[in-house]
């Protein structure tokens, strides 16, 4: 058995290997080298250097959708996983009962689609801005930063809040009998025995709401579609308004540039992320 | 049109998309669909080779419910000038529980289903004006002569209203259609292809009709509706001779053959504006053919000089937070003259 894996192991890995060059290898290279050209179809291009680059970094609105783009993961990664890890925590206990049907309750929401979602929590958010007559959401930036606030947590605070089930599960019951033993109150119990415990959960965690935060789009274009004056632009709807909501045949590279710089951006942020919470992970 | 075997036959909407796709356009100033053209200003040109052809003619202005005018103790054939317009609008708003309505004008929606009825097409009559009298449609920079008069209409559609100024943003393009097919408003601007919603929401011919935008222009009372085109057919240069051979007898054949231009006609009811062409079922495109005879002078849709889709999206915004602010006209001065220009510059 050994010995056949050892010999097909390439058999097996090549179906998997070639999607991943169709679907992510080769379109890669080719937008980066498309981030270098002046281009309208992707086979007719005229290679310009860097030219796209210095326009996409002295865009000032590609700098102010940045800066929006990181009060919004932030905040968004901690209200997620504290939340998250709150309602795990509730349905983890014993004594609950329906816990199961809490838990569907709580998924559901992730099973719908970023743009019904924005279209559905705009039109809610417009009713109850009305009723207290203030400027509607297309108008309100503030509205509209804490609008996709409420609409990601909603969305994904289920989908966190599982990952978190399991791994409050996968904590072996003699490490909390033991606390429980010596005496530990169940505050004292959630940080110094669950949490250190959890630190692979949290890795996870962390890193899915930061990356999903960063890279919000459909619930971005539905929900305030970056009004008022793109002030609620983030940066994946930025480059998608520079691909194709400009005339001219520049701003397509220039769109492909901006994009490499957010790859870019995501993947650094990411890796610290990974760095600094692995660090903590504790072996069991 | 990146694939391996790309479509030979494309759409571009006017200069605007000319810019982005004029490498890609055959030559087609010696076609035989070129020869069938009813008029040379309706192919689409760029260093004096005519690259595509505008293969239907759609008009709008303002739909009117007849009945509903009637009652009001008016008649659309009276209403020649701004000044009239407000006036019966204006009338209608303060009777309108009277008549029956929630307003004069349907919601002048900016959701992005309906706001292209206002930062485009309500927008063109500003720019046509003015393009009319200084030439400057293919300049870096416009002057927004005639704002004036685009805030003096855009101030009637909102005021004589269904709805409150400051809710325009979530309204729809279906709450425009809806509230004037269930007879709740008496204006609505839009334009002829409006005619197949109309009468599927089952408004009969002799219940609607369309008349010209007034802005309150001088001699405003020989203006036409808005007619033109912004679907230019084009022949991708990338592919081979014999492709490209196929695709100019099959434009041939949809403006010549009888079975197309029934279609064409009846089933679409468009306005093909080539000399085979069979008169259209839809009431709103002969009222334009009929104005026209009348020595309307039409209106030409100037909006597709419009440099970007980012000006329309500046505009709405503006366009918005005036309706909410009426203070805030400024803004939409801004969008329209500086934003041409900076937008146009970004477009070189």
């Amino acid at each position: 058995m050994g010995k056949a894996l050892k010999r097909w192991w390439p058999l097996f890995m090549l179906p998997t290997c070639l999607a991943f060059m169709i679907g992510f290898v080769i379109p890669f290279i080719q937008g980066f080298y498309l981030s270098f050209c002046q281009f309208i179809t992707i086979n007719n291009t005229h290679f310009v250097g860097i030219e796209n680059y210095v326009r996409a970094l002295s865009d000032p609105q590609f700098s102010t959708s940045f800066f929006f783009t990181v009060a919004f993961a932030f905040l968004s990664t901690v209200l997620i996983n504290v939340i998250a890890l709150a309602i795990a925590q509730a349905l983890t206990r014993k004594a609950l009962k329906g816990t199961n049907i809490f838990r569907t309750i709580f998924f559901m929401p992730n099973l719908i689609g970023g743009i019904v979602l924005g279209y559905i929590w705009q039109i809610l958010i417009n009713c109850l801005l009305s009723n207290i007559g203030a400027d509607l959401i297309a108008l309100n930036s503030a509205a509209g930063f804490w609008g996709l606030i409420v609409l990601t947590l909603w969305q994904q605070v289920g989908y966190m809040m599982i990952i978190y089930i399991a791994g409050l599960q996968s904590i072996p019951s003699d490490y909390i009998e033991a606390a429980k033993v010596d005496g530990a109150t169940a505050w004292q119990t959630f940080w110094k025995v669950k949490i250190p415990n959890l630190m692979p959960t949290i890795t996870i965690c962390l890193f899915l709401s930061i990356t999903n935060g960063f890279k919000l789009f459909d619930q971005n274009l539905a929900l305030t579609g970056g009004a008022p004056a793109h002030s609620t632009e983030m940066l994946a709807l930025n480059i998608y308004n520079t691909f194709y909501s400009r005339a001219g045949i520049a701003w397509q590279g220039i769109g492909q540039a901006k994009a490499v710089i957010f790859c870019i951006l995501v993947v650094a942020i990411s890796m610290i992320q990974l760095k600094a919470t692995r660090s903590k992970e504790v072996q069991q | 049109m990146s694939k391996s075997s790309a479509p030979t036959l494309f759409q571009v909407n006017g200069p605007t998309g000319l810019k982005n796709w004029k490498d890609y356009c055959a030559d087609l100033s010696d076609t035989k669909v070129r020869g069938e053209l009813i008029d040379d200003s309706l192919a689409l040109q760029s260093d004096g080779k005519d690259l595509g052809i505008d293969w239907v003619q759609e008009s709008y202005g303002i739909i009117y419910n007849k009945e509903l005018l009637e009652k009001a103790g008016y008649k659309a054939e009276d209403i020649d000038s701004f000044d009239k317009l407000k006036a019966c609008a204006d009338d209608i708003q303060a009777r309108k529980d009277e008549l029956g309505v929630d307003g004069a004008f349907t919601s002048a929606g900016m959701d992005d289903s309906s706001s292209w009825r206002y930062t485009t097409h309500l927008a063109n009559l500003p720019l046509y004006y003015e393009f009319e009298k200084e030439h400057n449609q293919e300049d870096d920079e416009i002057k927004g002569e005639y704002l004036d008069n685009f805030k003096q209409i855009f101030d009637l559609y909102i005021t004589d209203s269904t709805c409150d100024p400051s809710q325009l943003a979530s309204k729809t393009g279906d709450d425009a259609t809806n509230e004037f097919a269930t007879g709740k408003a008496v204006f609505y601007q839009n334009g002829s292809w409006a005619y197949a919603d109309l009468t599927k929401a089952g408004m009969t011919d002799d219940q609607i009709g369309m008349m010209p935008i007034y802005i309150g222009v001088d001699g405003e009372e020989n203006q036409g509706l808005c007619s033109g085109g912004e679907n230019y057919w084009c022949v991708s240069s990338q592919a081979s001779e014999d492709a490209q051979k196929a695709t100019e007898d099959f434009m041939y054949w949809c403006v010549t053959s009888d079975t197309a231009t029934s279609i064409i006609a009846d089933k679409m009811g468009l306005t093909a504006p080539f000399k085979s062409a069979k008169d259209t079922n839809n009431i709103f495109s002969q009222q334009a053919v009929a104005m026209a005879k009348d020595g309307k002078k039409t209106v030409a849709w100037d909006f597709v000089y419009i440099p970007s889709e980012e000006w329309k999206k500046n505009l709405k915004q503006a366009l918005i937070a005036y309706a909410a602010d009426n203070t805030k006209w400024d803004g939409v001065k801004n969008a329209f003259v500086d934003g041409w220009k900076t937008e146009k510059a970004a477009s070189e």
